[in-house]
């Protein structure tokens, strides 16, 4: 069981929002982050490299700043298994790159655009997601 | 440097409210999608909070000639739908169900000192590079005939 959290996640969406506008505003660009990845692990200019690296390392501070603001570290809790992480990363990995984008691109910025492409991408694997979750836990797992 | 410091600060913003809303604790995720069982609807509060932010921002950012640090907007012009498009996020979601991370979501529970997204970050990377190997080995074969 998880709490449910409307108000904290809300509130957190929201920022998650207000990053994609500035980062559209100030930089002009889709803040996708299999994109970033991708472009950082690419034989691209390091010109296109050092915002992309940048916004990473931002992303990978923000539980330490947190911390320093409320004394607490986050927890998270992550019921798969090495195994399935593995395979789990490795799909992931092959899905965003073929299917140019993943929740943050598709789901946040090319759904705020009402783009065709990511509205269908988004509502695809949402339901492969789901069926995912449903099999290992209900029917595999059940 | 003003560009990378900015980048930087809109990265932090962007993970603050990802480790807030939920998004990079996989059992939230797994549960938001378990409907049939330990169903948690949180993350449908990230992406609506989400959406308003961005749709409404986006409009007025997008208004203006161009943005603050760069010469024009990079956007996606592409509408067709292709099963590249369509198979490739089948496949994310088949991988997201397993392992609970998506990649905005693992990156900065890599901040967190725990092996779990470390091990999931490196097998995504592994994914992404064997396609960019096979796209090469492809191309070159479609050169060289």
């Amino acid at each position: 069981m998880t709490e449910f959290t409307p108000l904290t996640s809300a509130f957190g969406g929201m920022l998650i929002g207000l990053a994609v506008v500035l980062l559209m505003g100030f930089l002009g660009r889709i803040a996708g982050i299999s994109g970033i990845v991708g472009t950082l692990f690419s034989s691209a200019p390091a010109s296109e490299k050092s915002w992309r690296a940048a916004f990473l390392v931002g992303m990978i501070v923000a539980p330490t700043v947190l911390f320093l603001i409320t004394g607490a570290m986050p927890t998270i809790d992550v019921p798969p298994t090495t195994a399935m992480l593995v395979i789990g990363g490795v799909l992931v990995g092959i899905g965003v790159s073929f299917g140019n984008g993943c929740t943050s691109g598709h789901g946040v910025c090319g759904m705020a655009r009402l783009s065709g492409r990511s509205i269908a991408a988004t509502l695809t694997f949402m339901a492969t997601t789901g069926a995912t979750v449903y099999l290992l836990r209900h029917v595999i797992g059940g | 440097m003003t560009k990378i410091l900015t980048s930087f600060l809109i990265g932090l913003l962007f993970g603050t409210g990802i480790v807030i809303s939920g998004m990079a604790n996989p059992a939230k995720i797994l549960n938001f999608f378990d409907i049939a069982g330990t169903w948690d609807p949180s993350l449908a509060f990230v992406m609506g909070g989400a959406l308003v932010v961005t749709a409404i921002g986006y409009r007025l950012v997008l208004a203006r000639k161009h943005p603050l640090l760069a010469e024009g907007f990079n956007l996606p012009t592409r509408r067709d739908l292709d099963a590249r498009l369509l198979g490739g996020a089948a496949v994310f979601g088949i991988g997201w169900g397993i392992a609970g991370f998506c990649p905005g979501g693992g990156i900065p529970a890599l901040g967190l000192g725990r092996s779990e997204p470390v091990i999931f970050f490196v097998a995504m990377l592994a994914g992404m590079l064997a396609v960019k190997l096979l796209e090469t080995m492809r191309s070159r074969t479609a050169n060289a005939t």
